[in-house]
């Protein structure tokens, strides 16, 4: 198989901003190729575009505001996990040799039509994303004696991570009797215990082996990818403190990659709520279950930002078909020792983990330098 | 008529394969295991709480029917997890389903 890096990303701040899709999805696009003016439009013979919005035809429509003719060109739209699954499309078609060279653009209006899966009548009433959110939070919290002071510190942790990402959507630090005095939402969920939805565009630019040597002096290898779906209903989740495809796919991934879990220095992980991290922190082999409060406490007591250095979708905010680019955005940096004040030390392989309706679906990408 | 017509008018019916006999959830026409067609039964079925959570004054609830497949319910009143309910109103709103239990 040929081996896949990711060559070049660009990346524009995530805000509330009211615009047309088309022109969200060149602001990152425009990013790229401004920042990275060795690349050859001509040799780029792929463009994935990954959104949840409605609008058609948007991968051919990118290449001809890109000025670029590839052979191939398409939308993906898998709900949250729309971003790392236009990677691994991607990464198919070089490592198959259907194409050398394959532009990945993601992005999200703040009104998504993703929000909610309309399809799954499961739940009833019930279909916006804190209710599951509320569920698994109770049944994380009852199952492992976590109390809502614990989950409050993820919050905080990544909002204070947000604060080094000039690309967030939050700019602010709270407190855990900030996220304890925010609205209530639930009984179990806090408004400060929610990622935000919002309007951000990030894209990247992947290449086989042959093709970097050209003009990539530090390519980030793909050496590892992962993916598994279990339903797409959330009622059919058999646990509603662990997330089985976040398990499976990071099991995936790492063999792929052949490295442990403990191997991994920086993990970009998908918090779309509090609960969220410990739960893929666990299923992931980062912690024995019910543990991992005490490992986020411990690297927000002592400025480790291992876990999503640059806030993850809590306090970067989180734009769905952008969003798993974005994370994945992070690692290239970090690894690449470009991440500035939120940089975490000797970096040698990052983790990706973007997962979509209610960790139904889960993909997992292992990067390395 | 379908699931959702049958919903629509208030009966809760089970969807089985004529084939396999499996409860089939989420309703479809075709078995999700062999294919089979997919009739509806009307059954007087267990219905017990798996987990709860609230949001102002309504509790809304997750419902596993006949060990077999889940929905979320909505109660007016406290409940509790491994409790037995049954479903005392259900239908169709504004192209939602909906289910209350007792």
């Amino acid at each position: 198989m040929i081996r896949v890096g990711i060559a070049a990303y660009g990346i524009v701040p995530f805000s509330k901003e009211d615009k047309k899709i088309e022109n969200l999805l060149m602001d990152s696009v425009a990013e790229l190729f401004v920042k990275n003016p060795e690349i050859d439009k001509r040799d780029i013979d792929g463009v994935m575009v990954s959104t949840n919005s409605n609008s058609k035809y948007l991968g051919p429509i990118v290449a001809e505001m890109s000025g670029i003719q590839p052979k191939a060109s398409v939308s993906i739209e898998n709900l949250c996990s729309s971003g790392t699954n236009a990677i691994v499309s991607a990464y198919s078609y070089i490592a198959s040799g259907l194409a050398d060279m394959v532009l990945v653009t993601g992005a999200e209006r703040f009104d998504s039509p993703g929000r909610v899966l309309d399809w799954d009548d499961s739940r009833g009433e019930f279909k916006q994303p804190v209710f599951w959110a509320s569920l698994f939070t109770k049944s994380y919290k009852n199952q492992f004696s976590i109390s809502e002071e614990d989950l409050a510190v993820v919050s905080v942790k990544n909002h204070k991570q947000a604060k080094n990402n000039p690309n967030a959507l939050s700019g602010r630090i709270f407190s855990v009797k900030d996220v304890l005095s925010s609205k209530q939402v639930t009984e179990d969920l806090r408004l400060l215990d929610c990622s935000r939805l919002c309007t951000g565009s990030a894209s990247v630019i992947l290449a086989s082996k042959d093709v970097m040597e050209n003009f990539s002096t530090e390519p980030i290898w793909i050496t590892g990818i992962g993916q598994k779906t279990t339903s797409a209903g959330f009622t059919k989740n058999n646990s509603f403190y662990s997330i089985k495809s976040a398990k499976d796919a990071s099991n995936t991934a790492l063999k792929m990659a052949k490295k442990d879990v403990t191997d991994i220095d920086a993990v970009e992980l998908h918090d779309a709520f509090s609960v969220c991290e410990p739960m893929a922190l666990e299923s992931m082999g980062f912690s024995k279950n019910g543990k991992s409060i005490k490992l986020i406490k411990e690297l927000h007591q002592t400025d480790n930002f291992k876990v999503n250095p640059r806030g993850g979708l809590m306090g970067a905010g989180h734009p769905l078909g952008a969003t798993g680019i974005a994370q994945t955005i992070e690692i290239v940096q970090q690894l690449q020792e470009r991440s500035g004040a939120r940089q975490i030390d000797d970096v040698k392989a990052g983790l990706v983990h973007n997962m979509s309706a209610a960790a139904t679906s889960s993909t997992v990408l292992v990067l390395e330098k | 008529m379908s699931f959702e017509e049958r919903l629509g008018s208030g009966e809760f019916l089970i969807p089985k394969c004529s084939q396999c006999e499996r409860i089939v959830w989420p309703p479809s026409e075709y078995c999700s295991s062999c294919f089979g067609k997919v009739g509806l039964e009307r059954l007087d079925f267990e219905a017990r709480i798996v987990e709860f959570s609230r949001e102002n004054d309504k509790y809304f609830c997750i419902v596993e029917i006949e060990r077999s497949f889940k929905i979320i319910a909505k109660a007016d009143r406290i409940l509790l997890a491994g409790e037995i309910v049954s479903i005392s109103k259900c239908g169709v709103r504004n192209g939602n389903y909906f289910f209350e239990i007792n």
